[in-house]
């Protein structure tokens, strides 16, 4: 009987505990804790790595500032933003008309910083870096070129001796913004691409075998003779793996740096929502396959403290900020987005 | 009549078992609703999966699901009796805490672990296995495609690992309950130490097709391992090398940045579905069991017995 | 004599499949455990267990916030699972043949199929979206319901496996089910209802999935049971997925934590069984 008790006692302290959940949160702090301010945040994956560096610095300049992001994954974000359980959220995908007007209020975009997507392959023996365009990358990824040496790809790079093996092809098999990205240039620049396969974070990809995340398809490629895959350009640089240069608009081969990012942002016609793809931007030096990251946030949100503090977060983001995005592999925004980024941050209200 | 409370009250708490497995059941409908109103039946039987089209159908992760557990089942089932065996009746006392300890550590080690240890190493032997595969075996399609290395094997042998340690405890602890007179009878009549055993086996029966049960759940469910090795890719294929996909996997990889209504309720769906195989599968085997019973001695019944002798 | 020689032939053949099995399990075991360690242990030192994670680009921190943070889940869970599992396994094997025992063995059964990701949507939708907040609460129960079916399972098929007598020399002496159950039933099958609970321990310890949408994740250090609370597998798992080596070996490290975690619970638990069975003789 006294075992009976026992766990009849536990039951109820978790009973106790259970009931605990529908105290407000405020409920848990203390007196002390009066001017600390936790917000939380969630969303996609690519930025985390910056986003844990700025809110820590953050924290440093504002000790009672306590801001917690996690990488649960774009759509993740826009789920979370929408559900109401986090202040803010993140995404490499914008929000579509229909998520917006399915939003309990007006949610704001706000760049922060750009990334870019690059083709890693795995050809062992080959001495210079391969080029690719937009129409061959399709191609190759609708199982239409399916070797090495076929023409298409001899002819970007005249002077190199390409094997006569199978291309495997490698693309995400998790849901993801990288995906998005590509996705979203290879149906830019080939209309049968966006016919047969079309954009979004998981496709119905018509070849190929599916890595979980960046680091699944950086492993499968590394690991795979004859392989060629995508991923952040950051992954491929850390890793060192071989990574192709791009075709532009402009008819440029460019290979994925920071600075070639940038130009494409800078490129773009940025609306004043700044929802905008830069894919296959225009402009010399332009890197094709680029993105902006979002930060998601209610343009009225309902506690004002919080909002005034991730107003002042974001400027400071966009201003100083914007220094640790190189080191970190990043490309930092340009200066004219910067600038409209300001005025459009005083729009939420913060009294 | 006096045990009616401790009924009662031992009920209840099963009670929060039964109802938590109906509130999942419950959920899982409510959150996929819209693709189970959309696509019906047919979201069974149909091998589409495109987000971008809205199409969905569930076929090929049905298939890996399936077709992953019980090849993973036959490799693990024979190798955990055998651990189980082994550790209870056949090696020095000395020898068995450790050796039960070690088949501990497998369930210890996080799936993403087994995962990153399966691209490294397992999915290259693999693929080394089958680029050395003779032609004329090619021709089989259990073992036809190309040398990918990821694919059906891979998450097989990966599943097995991870549940060896599941099934093995269970019959471990079966066996070790089998009451000593019973192995010592057959010793008596002259039995074999295959023959003792096969008896004790017999004598277990339930607890042993239990213990295997508690690894095939384990497997079907089993995700983040599984994704990382079987190279997701939704197609219905008898091969042992064909790149495949699974239930858990798909969820597991969509559910994070899906965030179209209709997709997200399609990838719950797929929960669901599983749910629904799962309770199948126990149904079937929970059927075996009883016809088990029926045929060889039935077991001591308790509560009649043990009422009987009681009153 | 001939039938004989068979029969002994076939009896050793058995007992070879049997030790073959044994290796058979430990060859992928030693390669995963010397993978973890290879790659773990070189980032493993003290600070690793007292100081906070650090960003990417400064070199050190640990993971002291999330190593509290999965002792407080596990804890939250054992406390719902132990008392829900083994109460549930008393009734199946007490009262086995009625319906509600019937049923509560498919419960079990098709719970234990359940994927993670699956049992963290549920959890989500019951115990976050409700109150518009991640917490330590509702990560606790993500993880409670996946240790409930191991629990119950493994007590029943030990507790049926109680030689009868013991059962029936119980009642004989005019004691309650309750007391028959409870100071001689449950005893007897302890060791095997401490392994359930480890192997229980053992599963959910190592899962992200069912966290990442209930008790979220925090960087900073909290206790509060209602805020979201850091976990090692989902700091792992954001690790994992970054591309920074630094955060690699963090990873790393955090994974041979882990599995120290839950090889220390299993030593733990064989020395309680060990010492029980010594006990009763």
């Amino acid at each position: 009987m006294r075992s009976l008790v026992a766990i009849s006692l536990l039951t109820a302290t978790f009973a106790a505990c259970g009931g605990g959940t529908q105290q407000p949160p405020a409920a848990t702090g203390n007196a002390t804790a009066a001017a600390r301010i936790q917000i939380n945040g969630a969303g996609a994956t690519f930025p985390y790595p910056i986003y844990s560096k700025w809110f820590s610095e953050y924290n440093k300049l504002h000790p009672n500032v306590e801001i917690n992001y996690q990488s649960i994954g774009s759509g993740g974000g826009i789920r979370q933003v929408t559900a109401q359980t986090v202040f803010f959220g993140a995404t490499d995908g914008p929000m579509t008309d229909e998520q917006l007007t399915s939003a309990p209020g007006p949610v704001l975009h706000f760049p922060t910083v750009l990334g870019a997507v690059v083709p890693i392959y795995n050809l062992p023996g080959l001495a210079q870096d391969l080029k690719f365009s937009g129409p061959v990358l399709a191609d190759i990824y609708l199982g239409r070129i399916k070797k090495w040496n076929d023409r298409a790809i001899a002819g970007l790079n005249p002077g190199v001796t390409l094997p006569a093996t199978d291309i495997t092809v490698v693309h995400r098999s998790d849901g993801s913004g990288t995906t998005f990205i590509y996705v979203d240039y290879l149906s830019k620049v080939s209309p049968d691409f966006k016919s047969k396969v079309g954009v979004n974070t998981s496709v119905n990809w018509p070849v190929g075998v599916g890595g979980k995340g960046n680091e699944g398809v950086s492993g499968m490629v590394s690991q795979t003779p004859g392989s060629i895959g995508y991923v952040e350009l950051i992954y491929a640089l850390q890793n060192k793996i071989s990574f192709g240069a791009v075709q532009n608009i402009a008819g440029e081969f460019i290979k994925a740096t920071p600075e070639g990012v940038t130009k494409a942002a800078a490129g773009a016609t940025v609306p004043d929502d700044f929802r905008v793809s830069i894919t296959n931007a225009p402009g010399a030096g332009a890197y094709p396959i680029s993105s902006f990251t979002w930060l998601l946030m209610f343009e009225k949100p309902a506690d004002k403290d919080k909002a005034k503090v991730m107003v002042d977060f974001v400027k400071w983001a966009l201003t100083d900020g914007q220094a640790f995005a190189t080191e970190l592999g990043y490309a930092p925004l340009p200066d004219a987005v910067v600038k409209k980024e300001l005025a459009a941050v005083e729009r939420i209200t913060i009294s | 009549m006096r045990d009616l409370p401790f009924r009662i009250i031992v009920g209840a708490f099963g009670c929060v078992l039964a109802l938590l497995v109906l509130a999942i059941g419950v959920e899982l409908t409510r959150q996929s609703w819209l693709s189970i109103q959309k696509f019906g039946f047919h979201f069974w039987t149909t091998d589409t999966w495109d987000p971008v089209a809205g199409q969905f159908g569930a076929l090929p992760f049905i298939w890996g699901t399936l077709y992953s557990s019980l090849l993973a089942l036959a490799i693990a089932a024979p190798v955990a009796l055998g651990i189980a065996i082994f550790v209870s009746e056949l090696c020095p006392a000395w020898l068995q805490t450790p050796l039960v300890f070690l088949t501990e550590l497998l369930a210890a080690i996080p799936s993403i672990v087994y995962g990153l240890w399966g691209i490294f190493v397992l999915v290259p032997a693999i693929r080394a296995l089958e680029i050395w595969m003779p032609e004329p075996l090619r021709a089989i399609p259990l073992l036809s495609g190309p040398p990918l290395g990821v694919g059906m094997l891979a998450a097989g042998v990966i599943l097995a690992v991870m549940i060896v340690p599941f099934t093995s405890a269970v019959a471990r602890e079966v066996l070790q309950t089998v009451p000593a007179a019973q192995r010592e009878g057959a010793y008596a009549l002259g039995a074999t130490r295959f023959e003792a055993i096969r008896a004790a086996l017999f004598y277990a029966r339930t607890g042993i097709i239990g213990s295997i049960m508690l690894g095939f759940g384990r497997a079907l469910g089993e995700t983040m391992a599984v994704t990382m090795v079987i190279g997701n890719n939704p197609q219905v294929s008898a091969s042992l090398f064909a790149p495949q996909y699974t239930m858990a996997a798909v969820v597991a990889n969509e559910f994070t940045e899906a965030s179209d209504e209709l997709y997200l309720h399609a990838l719950v769906e797929i929960g669901l579905v599983l749910f629904v195989i799962t309770l199948v599968v126990n149904a079937g085997s929970r059927l075996l069991i009883w016809g088990l019973g029926r045929s060889g001695r039935t077991r001591p019944s308790r509560v009649a017995d043990v009422e009987a002798s009681a009153a | 004599m001939n039938r004989d020689r068979l029969r002994r032939l076939i009896s050793s053949a058995f007992v070879g499949a049997c030790a073959l099995a044994v290796l058979l399990a430990l060859v992928p075991l030693a390669m995963v455990l010397f993978f973890v360690v290879r790659q773990g242990i070189g980032s493993l030192n003290l600070a690793f267990f007292t100081s906070m994670p650090r960003p990417v680009g400064e070199a050190g921190g640990g993971m002291a916030n999330a190593i509290v943070g999965t002792l407080m889940l596990t804890g939250i869970a054992s406390l719902m699972a132990v008392p829900v599992g083994v109460m549930s396994g008393i009734y199946m094997s007490e009262y086995a043949g009625t319906w509600l025992a019937i049923a509560l063995r498919f419960a079990a059964d098709t719970l234990n199929g359940v994927p993670s990701i699956v049992i963290g949507v549920f959890a989500y939708g019951i115990a976050v979206l409700p109150f518009k907040q991640f917490s330590a609460l509702a990560g606790g129960f993500a993880l409670g319901i996946m240790m409930i079916p191991i629990i119950a399972r493994t007590t029943e098929e030990l507790l049926l496996l109680v030689p009868n007598a013991l059962r029936e020399g119980a009642l004989a002496l005019g004691a309650t089910r309750a007391r028959a159950v409870f100071t001689v039933i449950v005893p007897a099958a302890l060791p095997g209802i401490i392994t359930g609970i480890v192997l229980a321990l053992a599963r959910i310890a190592g899962e992200t999935a069912p966290l990442l949408f209930t008790s979220f994740n925090n960087r900073f250090f909290s206790r509060a049971l209602t805020q979201p609370i850091s976990s090692l597998t989902v700091q792992i798992y954001t690790y994992a997925i970054s591309p920074y080596d630094d955060w690699h070996r963090q990873a790393w490290a955090g994974a041979l934590v882990l599995v120290g975690f839950v090889l220390t619970c299993s030593l733990l638990a064989r020395i309680a069984t060990a010492r029980i069975r010594r006990l009763r003789g």
